[in-house]
């Protein structure tokens, strides 16, 4: 039999988890501060943050709610924007503010398209519900594509087309269609990364233990029962579903205020699959393997350049391995016997050396 | 074996259940799949803390019963009242809150979920805090936490199970999770508890100890209790009343004495049953 | 005049999204798994068809046939290795796995024959057709899909229904363990549905990149969610469905593009998969199904 953590045991690996988290960012911080890092590596600091809270969140939809959502980007892009439009229209306040109200406001408008989305979508069940977020998430992308977003004195505007934008004197293009935003303020740091994986860490973590944590969970195993034990299905994954949008709203702000420019293209569907791999690779369910899968398929091919053209490639390999590895019964007893075999050779060695 | 006195709508409850309404009162309860009538006009009344059977041939559509009560399926035809309230228009998760429990044929348990979060579950209506107690670690989350615990631990004890509580569902052995799936029924508080099948699976032994545990828990927690089962030892036993279905109809009620010697139900079902003992 | 242009130009890639339409909802019908790849499978059509005709300068006709077997070859290994070992697993794990092979033939592609687009060209080199004294011109690859969709359907219905393999292809969809039972080998009926499916998808590759001649990784990744939204739309399982759903969508997709705005058109189309799915999940022929408990 499988021992299960307890609670005070799961206490303990969140713990772990907040201070693997906090160690590597002070590493990597004083290495960037002591200029250690390839240009390269330092300009993807902010990025890896903004994909791990992508990776967190949805491994909350995938691995806790049990349902596949391939428009993740989506709600990343919603953030993205809304968060350029917001921190356009604060311009002269302080950039700490302009920073955390653009955040928040950023999250609120993805977890409003959550809600949007999830009401329809949740009724759904598998197969299908994976290509209806594909769907919205496509959605999401040409209509930004559409989009005509300025502001000038009268306030903001909005418009489909780049002639029908009429700005008054002085008034500036925040997000000027298919061509995306330009001049974004560069309002991200990797501080303020560091500490949005912390708060999505703590959201995350205290949600997947907690009443309506398991009431999630016991959706993802087994909805019937879950139902029979008086759990309303709807409410339970839409709070998973439209926590996990405002989180990847939030990954959207912080990715986008790292760039001066910024596309809709950007998050498309490939987008969305990638933090899926994050999720897949660091094991479903498993918040730290999302952490630690997301920083190392994103440095990897940093460090590699010519690994680039094959590293797709790899990932899709490696992918269908390790479905396969963890999916097959036959498989899945092989893998046990020879991890068992090298556990019980590791005992043997700590009993001999006693 | 007490005995059974009839109540309106011209059906019988035990005799100290007479005069209080009933729990469960099916009316012409029907389902239609595809013209087929797997269920047709099911008459039942169970009273409020009797230990009522439902038995019959494989394929007679007992656990389609079950489905009709709680709701998974969508009555056709009919209705049921629970504790006198019509629950047509009732999902099965508020059929869940107005008191009616189940466990399933085969076992439907959160495998991946240990086994006291599994009674947790059970719990989710009766113990609340919300999400942001939760997610913001309020006060209300300790507490409501500690009373989680100490009721998971006490529901677990009726099995002896509180040394598997840190064990995943999914891991258990069998008659271990169907004793599982009971504590997570009961968990939820109901005044109906339906057990599909309880002994199914497990030796002579376990189903002598889960007899008693079925008449301790009726006693415990003063409920009314229906079983689907084939282990006729077992029906005899315990149940008050019991309903015979074959072809999705009941064609015979009555206590235990009067089913047995019932030539309607020995030719529908006990007789290959004898034959069975004999050999 | 215009209208019947765009009706007739949205029938003919209506019956592209159909033949694509027709091996999602057949894999869908018999293995229950959503076939992620097989929009990837029309791009490996188009190439080798490409390749056949450009590079060993083979007739059309050849070409589409190499295109077809090696499709087909590539469905059944696809099925065998990847999906295959999967049998058991939850829709979940297939779905993901074939995410995987779908970015695995993309990426492979883009290794073989690089990222940037080639010109396709059509294998059809005849003159367009005029009617009404040249004010309606059809191009001929559009009178050629919607014929050859035509022929394949009509195939494709008396090979399930009169067939031998075509009966077992039933059973297995309404029921794997009773077929089973029956004597039918299940693997090799999935497989063989594989194979149909990837011979139809070669096709539909060489018809797509006749009508829209630019052939890259990419090509059939949008048309094959296009068409998977078709089959649904259809309802997943049918035949006719697929057909009705492949049509009916191309025609809206063309529609939009024209009438309403060519940036929106895709989340038009998307829009449509949504809205179905909300009121009638099971599409316009499909049937109810109902999880057993």
């Amino acid at each position: 039999m499988e021992k299960k953590l307890k609670l005070s045991a799961a206490a303990k690996s969140n713990t772990i988890t907040y201070s693997m988290v906090t160690v590597a960012f002070i590493l990597i911080y004083l290495l960037d501060m002591m200029d250690v890092l390839s240009n390269s590596l330092s300009g993807q600091l902010v990025p890896i943050c903004a994909y791990i809270v992508m990776a967190l969140s949805l491994n909350l939809t995938v691995g806790v709610l049990g349902e596949l959502s391939l428009g993740h980007a989506g709600f990343m892009s919603v953030g993205a924007f809304v968060g350029v439009v917001v921190a356009g229209c604060m311009d002269g306040s302080p950039d700490i503010l302009r920073f955390i109200v653009s955040m928040i406001v950023g999250g609120v408008f993805a977890g409003i398209a959550g809600l949007v989305i999830g009401v329809p979508v949740l009724r759904l069940r598998g197969d299908y519900l994976a290509i209806v977020t594909l769907a919205f998430g496509e959605i999401i992308k040409d209509i930004i594509n559409c989009l005509y977003v300025g502001v000038d004195a009268s306030g903001l505007k909005i418009a489909g087309s780049a002639e029908a934008l009429v700005l008054g004197e002085g008034g500036k293009v925040l997000i000027n269609g298919p061509i995306g935003a330009a001049n974004v303020p560069k309002l991200s740091s990797f501080f303020a990364g560091f500490i949005l994986i912390m708060l999505t860490l703590f959201v995350v973590l205290n949600l997947i233990n907690s009443r309506a944590g398991r009431a999630i969970m016991a959706l993802r195993d087994n909805r019937i029962a879950a139902e029979s034990v008086g759990i309303p299905v709807t409410k339970y994954k839409l709070m998973a579903f439209i926590t996990s949008a405002v989180l990847a709203g939030m990954a959207g702000v912080l990715f986008s205020m790292n760039f001066s420019t910024i596309v809709a293209s950007k998050f498309d569907f490939n987008q969305s699959i990638l933090v899926l791999m994050f999720v897949v690779l660091g094991g479903m369910g498993n918040m730290r393997g999302s952490i630690i899968a997301a920083t190392v398929l994103t440095v990897l091919p940093e460090l590699m350049r010519a690994f680039e053209d094959f590293r797709m490639l790899l990932y899709s390999v490696v992918l269908i391995l390790v479905m396969i590895g963890t999916n097959n019964a036959k498989l899945k007893a092989m893998i046990g016997k020879y991890t068992g075999k090298i556990t019980a050779v590791f005992k043997k060695r700590k009993g001999e050396t006693k | 074996m007490s005995r059974m006195i009839p109540v309106p709508s011209n059906a019988i409850v035990p005799e100290r259940d007479a005069g209080k309404l009933p729990i469960l009162e099916a009316r012409h309860l029907g389902i239609e799949f595809g013209g087929l009538k797997a269920v047709d006009d099911f008459n039942l009344t169970v009273g409020r803390t009797e230990i009522a059977g439902l038995i019959g041939p494989n394929g007679a559509g007992k656990t389609t019963v079950f489905n009709l009560l709680t709701k998974v399926y969508q009555p056709t035809h009919g209705t049921t009242l629970l504790d006198g309230k019509d629950t047509h228009s009732m999902t099965t998760a508020q059929l869940s809150r107005a008191g009616v429990a189940r466990t399933f044929q085969n076992i439907r348990l959160f495998a991946n979920m240990s086994v006291e979060d599994n009674v947790k579950v059970g719990l989710h209506n009766r113990i609340e805090y919300n999400m942001w107690d939760g997610i913001l670690r309020l006060p209300k989350f300790w507490k409501s936490e500690r009373q989680m615990r100490e009721e998971t631990m006490e529901l677990l004890s009726i099995f002896d199970m509180q040394d598997l509580a840190e064990y995943k569902a999914g891991s258990l052995p069998y008659g271990a999770q169907r004793r599982l799936e009971i504590v997570r029924a009961l968990a939820t508080g109901p005044k109906l508890l339906l057990l599909d099948e309880p002994a199914a699976g497990m030796n002579p032994h376990e189903t002598a100890e889960l007899m008693e545990n079925i008449r301790k828990i009726r006693d415990t927690f003063q409920i009314a209790i229906m079983l689907i089962e084939h282990d006729m030892s077992l029906v005899m036993n315990v149940c008050e009343g019991i309903a015979v279905l074959n072809y999705g109809r009941i064609i015979a009620k009555g206590t235990p004495e009067e089913i047995q010697s019932n030539p309607i139900v020995i030719e529908a079902y006990l007789g290959k049953s004898k034959e069975e003992d004999n050999a | 005049m215009e209208f019947l242009f765009n009706l007739i130009n949205g029938i003919s890639l209506g019956s592209i999204y159909a033949i694509i339409a027709l091996g999602y909802t057949m894999v869908y019908g018999i293995a229950k798994m959503l076939n992620f790849a097989h929009g990837d499978v029309i791009m490996v059509g188009g190439y080798i068809s490409f390749c056949a005709i450009f590079y060993l300068e083979l007739p059309p006709f050849i070409a589409v046939v190499l295109a077809m077997i090696v499709c087909t070859v590539l469905g059944i290994i696809i099925e065998g290795l990847a999906y295959k070992p999967l049998r058991d697993a939850t829709s979940l794990a297939v779905l993901i796995t074939a995410i995987g092979v779908s970015y695995f033939l993309q990426n492979s592609a883009q290794l073989i024959w690089g990222s940037a687009s080639k010109s396709y060209i059509s294998i059809l080199q005849a003159e367009p057709i005029r009617l009404f004294e040249g004010q309606l011109t059809i191009k001929a690859e559009a009178v050629l899909t919607i014929i050859v969709c035509v022929i394949i359907m009509i195939a494709l219905t008396l090979f399930v229904n009169k067939t031998k393999i075509g009966k077992a292809m039933r059973a297995v969809s309404e029921d794997k363990g009773a077929a089973q039972l029956m004597g039918i080998n299940v693997n090799r009926t999935i497989s063989t549905t594989f194979a149909i499916g990837s011979a139809l998808a070669a096709v539909a590759g060489v018809l797509l990149c006749s009508s829209y001649p630019t052939l890259m990784p990419t090509t059939g990744s949008m048309p094959g969610i296009k068409a998977f939204t078709a089959a649904v739309f259809g309802g997943i399982g049918s035949i006719p469905g697929a057909m009705l759903g492949g049509i009916l969508l191309g025609i809206i997709e063309i529609f939009a593009k024209v009438y309403v705005s060519m940036e929106l058109s895709n989340a038009i189309v998307f829009a449509v998969l949504i809205i179905v799915l909300l009121f009638k999940p099971t599409g316009l022929l499909g049937k109810k199904i109902s999880e057993k408990v």
